[in-house]
C-alpha cells in the first residue's frame, strides 16, 4: 500500500464508502443504546452512586430480579463522577428509568423539565410507602409538596462531634448553650488546643456551621423560603446574624490560624481532630467510619457525640437537625415500566432491606428500622443517630443539595469569602440577596 | 498544557516527517509530494475533536443551556454579562499574572539548565534523566502531593517554613495559594521546557563557539553572544507553550485551592470550569472558553509575529 492506492479514483471511493459504512454503523449503535430504555427485554436501568454502599444496593436488585419479569440492571456510576454522567444522560435518548439522588435541589432541574414522576399518590395510597419511612425524611426530600423520590440508603446527619478524653481532662461537659460553647473555647485556646477542626479549603465543611446557626437562631422556616426560590429571604435578620456569629468565632480563634490551608478531603481536619490536637469538630456522621477507618483507637475511646447547640435569643427549635436525611431513588418520567420501577422501590421500606443497610453500618431512614439497630457495628453511636433524626421536628436538607446548582455553587464561594475574610458579613448577605 | 502543545507539536513533526518523506520519493519512486488524502486523518481527526467542539462552544455561548433542555436563544446576554461581570474580571487578572510569575519563573531557570544540559558530558545526561521525571508524573497526582506537603499541620510546610520565615498557611492566604500554583506548574513543566532549550542548544554550529575561542570570548560573553541569539526561536517556541499552557492551567487550582482563599486563585479556566459543570450555567461557560481561545490565540500570534519566528528569519545569517 502507498500513497499510489490512496490517489487511484476507485480507492478513493472505496474509502469513502468505507467511511460512510463506518458512520452508519455508529449511528445505528447509537439508536440500539438510545432504546436501551424500554425494547431491550423489558429491563429498567438504575443509576447508582458508586461507593461502598452499592453492594446492599445490589443485593436488593437481584432478590427484586428472581421474581420480578422486568429486570432492573443497577449501573454504578463512579461517585466523582456521578452528578455529571445523571446530568448528561437524563439530556439523553439514554437516560435511566431510576436513579440515585439526594432530593431537593439535587432534582429541581429534572422536575421543572417534567422528567420525573410525582410519586405522592403512590405514598397516598400505599402503606407500604407511607408509612414505612420517617416524615421528616420523606418531607426533606420532596420539592413543593410533593414527593419524588423513595428514601434508599442511611441517614447522614450533621452533629457535634468532640474528644471525650480532652473534655475530660479540661472538667468540661459537651456544649449544651452557646456559653458551654464558648467556655470550651477559651479553655482549649488556653491550653494551646484548637477549639474546632475545620477544613477551610473545603467549603461544604463550613456551610454547615452556618446551616445550624441559621436554623438555631431563626429556625427552619428562613431557609425554607430560600429554597423555594425567594432569595430575598436571605436578606432575613437571622441570615447576617448567623454570619456575625461566625465571623467572631474566627475572631476568637475558634478554628485556629490557619483552617483556611486545611483541608478535608485529604485528610487534615479529621486528622486534627483524631490527634488531640483539635477538640471538637462539626461534621455528618459519615465521622464516626471516618476515624473508625483512619483512628480506630480515637473512635472506640475517646470519641463523644452531641447535637449543635442552643444559640442565645435563637427561635429555632434545639432539636432540628440539618444534614442529608438519606439518598432517593426518583422515577424518570420517560421510563416504559413506570409500575415494575415503583414495584423495586417499594423494597426499599422492607425489613431485610434495613437489615442489610444496618449490617453494612448505614442508619436506615425507615420507620420501624430502632429495633434492629442493636446488631448495628455501633449500637450506641446508630441509636443516638436514629433518635435524633426521629425526633427532630425538622430535617433541613443540607443547602448545597436543597438548592439548584445554579445557585448552590455560589453560595459556596461566598460562604468560603466569609470564612477567609474577603467578605464582611454584610457583604456576605447582599451576595447572597444578589443570587438569581 | 499538554491539550495546548499537541497541535503545535503535530505541526511540527509532520512538518519534520514531510520533508524526508519529500527527500526520499525525490531521489527514489520520482513520485511528488504525497496527495492531500495523506493529510485527511489528521485533518478528520483535528477538525471533529477540536474545530466541531470550539464552533459549538461558540454557538452555546449565544445560548442560555443547563445542559437538560434544549439551549435557548439569547443573543449576546453572556457576552454584555462577560464583560460587566467582576468575578470574570479578576479571574482575568488572576490568569494573567499567573501567566507572567509562570515566564518570569521558568524561563531563565529552564533556559539555563537546558544550555547546561546540552553539554555531552555523562554526568550531564544522568542528571538531565533525572531532571525529566516530574514530566512523566500525572498533574494530579503532584497537586495531591504538594497539597499534602503543604498541610499547615502535617506536611514539611510546618517544619520547613519557619526556616524560610514562611507562614504554613500558605494555602490559606491569597498570594501564597497563588504563588504555590505558579510553582508547582513550574516544578511539573520546567523540565519540558529544559529539554527543548538543550535541543536548541544542541542545534546552534560548534564553528561559532570555536571562532569565538579563537577571538577570545569567555563562556559568559559566549552565553551571551551566541548561544542567546541562536536560542531566538526555541525562546519564541517555549515560551509560546508557556503562555498558552498558564492561560489554561486547570488541574493544579481545582486540587489544591478550589478557586480559593474566596476567589483568589479563581483563575478564568476555573471559572469556566465551575460556571459550566458545578453551575450548569453552560452557555455563560462557553463565552468564557470562547474569550480563553480568542485571548489564547491572539497572544500566540502576536509572539509569533513581533518575534520573526513567522517569517522563520533564519538565525543563522551569514554562515
Amino acid at each position: 500500500m502507498g500513497s499510489g492506492f490512496l490517489r487511484r479514483g476507485t480507492g478513493t471511493a472505496r474509502w469513502t464508502a468505507a467511511l460512510a459504512a463506518t458512520a452508519m454503523a455508529a449511528v445505528l449503535a447509537g439508536c440500539g443504546s438510545g432504546s436501551g430504555t424500554g425494547a431491550a427485554n423489558s429491563t429498567i436501568t438504575a443509576y447508582v452512586y458508586g461507593d461502598d454502599a452499592v453492594k446492599v444496593q445490589q443485593a436488593a436488585v437481584d432478590e427484586f430480579n428472581k421474581t420480578s419479569d422486568v429486570k432492573v440492571k443497577l449501573v454504578s456510576v463512579p461517585g466523582a463522577e456521578y452528578v455529571n454522567k445523571l446530568r448528561t444522560a437524563m439530556g439523553s435518548p439514554n437516560a435511566p428509568d431510576v436513579f440515585f439522588n439526594w432530593g431537593g435541589g439535587s432534582i429541581k432541574p429534572y422536575v421543572d423539565a417534567g422528567q420525573l414522576v410525582d410519586l405522592s399518590p403512590h405514598f397516598q395510597k400505599d402503606e407500604t410507602l407511607r408509612r414505612g419511612f420517617l416524615p421528616s425524611v420523606v418531607e426533606a426530600g420532596s420539592l413543593d409538596g410533593k414527593v419524588y423520590g423513595v428514601p434508599m440508603r442511611g441517614m447522614q446527619p450533621v452533629m457535634l462531634f468532640y474528644n471525650k478524653a480532652l473534655f475530660a481532662e479540661n472538667n468540661l461537659q459537651p456544649p449544651k448553650t452557646w456559653d458551654d460553647l464558648q467556655k470550651a473555647i477559651s479553655t482549649f485556646k488556653a491550653k494551646k488546643i484548637t477549639p474546632f477542626a475545620l477544613g477551610g479549603t473545603d467549603a461544604w465543611t463550613q456551610l454547615m456551621w452556618l446551616e445550624y446557626l441559621l436554623d438555631r437562631i431563626g429556625g427552619p422556616e428562613v431557609f425554607k423560603k430560600i429554597q423555594n426560590g425567594d432569595s430575598s429571604a436571605w436578606g432575613d435578620p437571622a441570615v447576617l446574624k448567623a454570619a456575625q456569629t461566625t465571623r467572631q468565632l474566627i475572631d476568637d480563634g475558634a478554628f485556629g490560624k490557619n483552617f483556611n490551608s486545611v483541608s478535608y478531603a485529604n485528610g487534615g481536619a479529621p486528622a486534627l481532630f483524631a490527634q488531640g490536637r483539635a477538640a471538637m469538630h462539626l461534621m455528618g456522621s459519615w465521622e464516626y467510619s471516618t476515624q473508625l477507618g483512619k483512628a480506630p483507637d480515637f473512635a472506640k475511646k475517646d470519641l463523644g457525640w452531641t447535637a449543635f447547640p442552643t444559640v442565645a435569643g435563637g427561635t429555632g427549635d434545639p432539636g432540628n437537625v440539618v444534614g442529608n436525611p438519606t439518598n432517593y431513588w426518583s422515577v424518570n418520567a420517560r421510563t416504559k415500566h413506570k409500575d415494575a420501577a415503583i414495584d423495586f422501590l417499594m423494597t426499599m421500606a422492607s425489613q431485610e432491606y434495613s437489615k442489610a443497610l444496618v449490617d453494612n453500618g448505614d442508619i436506615p431512614t425507615t420507620a420501624n428500622a430502632s429495633q434492629l439497630l442493636e446488631t448495628s457495628p455501633n449500637p450506641g453511636f446508630a441509636e443516638f443517630q436514629y433518635k435524633m433524626v426521629q425526633l427532630a421536628p425538622s430535617f433541613t436538607l443540607s443547602w448545597d443539595q436543597a438548592l439548584e446548582a445554579s445557585k448552590a455553587t455560589p453560595m459556596l464561594t461566598e460562604i468560603n469569602k466569609l470564612f477567609a475574610g474577603k467578605s464582611t458579613p454584610e457583604q456576605f448577605v447582599e451576595a447572597l440577596k444578589a443570587l438569581k | 498544557m499538554t491539550e495546548a502543545s499537541t497541535p503545535l507539536e503535530k505541526q511540527r513533526s509532520s512538518a519534520a516527517a514531510a520533508t524526508k518523506r519529500g527527500r526520499r520519493t525525490a531521489a527514489g519512486q520520482g513520485f511528488g509530494r504525497p496527495s492531500v488524502t495523506w493529510a485527511l486523518p489528521g485533518i478528520l481527526f483535528f477538525g471533529l475533536f477540536a474545530i466541531v467542539p470550539m464552533a459549538l462552544a461558540v454557538y452555546l455561548s449565544f445560548c442560555s443551556w443547563d445542559g437538560l433542555t434544549s439551549p435557548t436563544p439569547v443573543g449576546l446576554d453572556n457576552w454584555t454579562r462577560l464583560f460587566k461581570d467582576p468575578e470574570f474580571r479578576q479571574a482575568g487578572w488572576l490568569s494573567l499574572l499567573l501567566t507572567v510569575i509562570s515566564w518570569a519563573f521558568q524561563t531563565p531557570i529552564a533556559l539555563m539548565l537546558g544550555v547546561w544540559a546540552a553539554g555531552r558530558q555523562r554526568n550531564r545526561a544522568v542528571l538531565s534523566a533525572i531532571f525529566f521525571v516530574p514530566l512523566l508524573l500525572s498533574t494530579t497526582a503532584i497537586a495531591v502531593l504538594f497539597h499534602s506537603l503543604l498541610d499547615p499541620n502535617f506536611g514539611v510546610i510546618k517544619e520547613i517554613g519557619p526556616w524560610f520565615g514562611i507562614d504554613p498557611n500558605i494555602l490559606g492566604s491569597s498570594t501564597g495559594a497563588l504563588l504555590t500554583v505558579a510553582f508547582v506548574g513550574g516544578w511539573q513543566f520546567m523540565p519540558f521546557h529544559t529539554l527543548i532549550y538543550q535541543g536548541g542548544t544542541r542545534q546552534i554550529p560548534q564553528v561559532l563557539y570555536q571562532a569565538a575561542s579563537i577571538d577570545g570570548a569567555g563562556p559568559v560573553r559566549q552565553f551571551f553572544s551566541i548561544t542567546l541569539p541562536q536560542l531566538r526561536n526555541t525562546i519564541t517556541t517555549s515560551s509560546v507553550l508557556m503562555i498558552v499552557g498558564s492561560l489554561t492551567y486547570f488541574d493544579t487550582v481545582l486540587i489544591m485551592t478550589k478557586g480559593g482563599p474566596g476567589t483568589d486563585t479563581t483563575i478564568v479556566p476555573y471559572l469556566m470550569y465551575r460556571t459550566g459543570f458545578q453551575s450548569y450555567d453552560l452557555g455563560y461557560a462557553s463565552a468564557i472558553a470562547t474569550a480563553l481561545v480568542v485571548v489564547a490565540t491572539a497572544l500566540s500570534l502576536l509572539m509569533v509575529k513581533f518575534s520573526g519566528f513567522g517569517s522563520m528569519r533564519s538565525t543563522r545569517e551569514g554562515m
